[in-house]
């Protein structure tokens, strides 16, 4: 069997679980508890997330009656796991805002860490332009190799 | 009863107005009351279709 150069499979899901630290951390952990997340929502126009986003913040994010600032609790039971040779991480239940009325069109949804003080940003979703005056969730793709939300290949 | 913008109200008073949306990146849908022609409860159910994907790379040496 030769050597072959790669970033291991198991490094993968180790940053994605913490395992792995390249830097000293900006905070120190009590213990072994995941971080909670929360998702909020963002403005069409106002909004300013993307792949530059480090933090959450109020910048473009909707606001009307129902929704609160900060968004909402996201479920995160099922651990990052590896499958074949990419590791993935999907939240374990949709993202369900409630009664919302939020009339200015809104485009985006960004999932943070709400443990940490600085609040730093996870990830950042799009889809097309919605209001709402009434329910509003967003179901989650399968947890697998394709469709997982989040994939580290 | 129906939760509207003017509280709850009672479906055979509105119109209903229902459908489906669907691009490569997610499948919407969504279910409209109508008083006249205002539009007074829309709830949308998302389902996201695409994912964020990282590359990671380990680089040869020398």
């Amino acid at each position: 069997m030769a050597n072959t150069q790669a970033f291991c499979n198991s490094a993968k899901l180790d940053i994605l679980k913490g395992n792995t630290i390249l830097a000293d951390m900006d905070q120190t952990r009590a213990g072994v508890t995941k971080d909670s997340l929360k998702a909020a929502l963002y403005e069409t126009t106002a909004g300013d997330k993307d792949k530059d986003t480090t933090v959450y913040n109020t910048t473009g994010e909707v606001s009307g009656s129902g929704y609160t600032a900060g968004g909402i609790a996201v479920t995160n039971v099922t651990a990052p796991s590896l499958s074949t040779d990419t590791a993935i991480w999907t939240p374990s239940a949709s993202l369900d805002f409630g009664t919302v009325t939020l009339a200015t069109t809104f485009n985006a949804v960004l999932i943070y860490n709400d443990t940490h003080t600085t609040k730093y940003a996870l990830s950042v979703h799009t889809f097309g332009d919605q209001t709402v005056a009434g329910n509003f969730t967003i179901t989650m793709p399968a947890n697998d190799v394709s469709n997982a939300l989040v994939r580290l290949v | 009863m129906v939760t509207t913008i003017y509280g709850e109200m009672h479906s055979s008073l509105l119109e209903k107005r229902e459908g489906t949306d669907e691009n490569d990146n997610e499948i919407v849908k969504w279910v409209e009351y109508w008083l006249d022609e205002e539009m007074v409860h829309r709830s949308v159910h998302l389902h996201l279709k695409q994912n964020i994907m990282a590359d990671i790379f380990a680089a040869e040496i020398g």
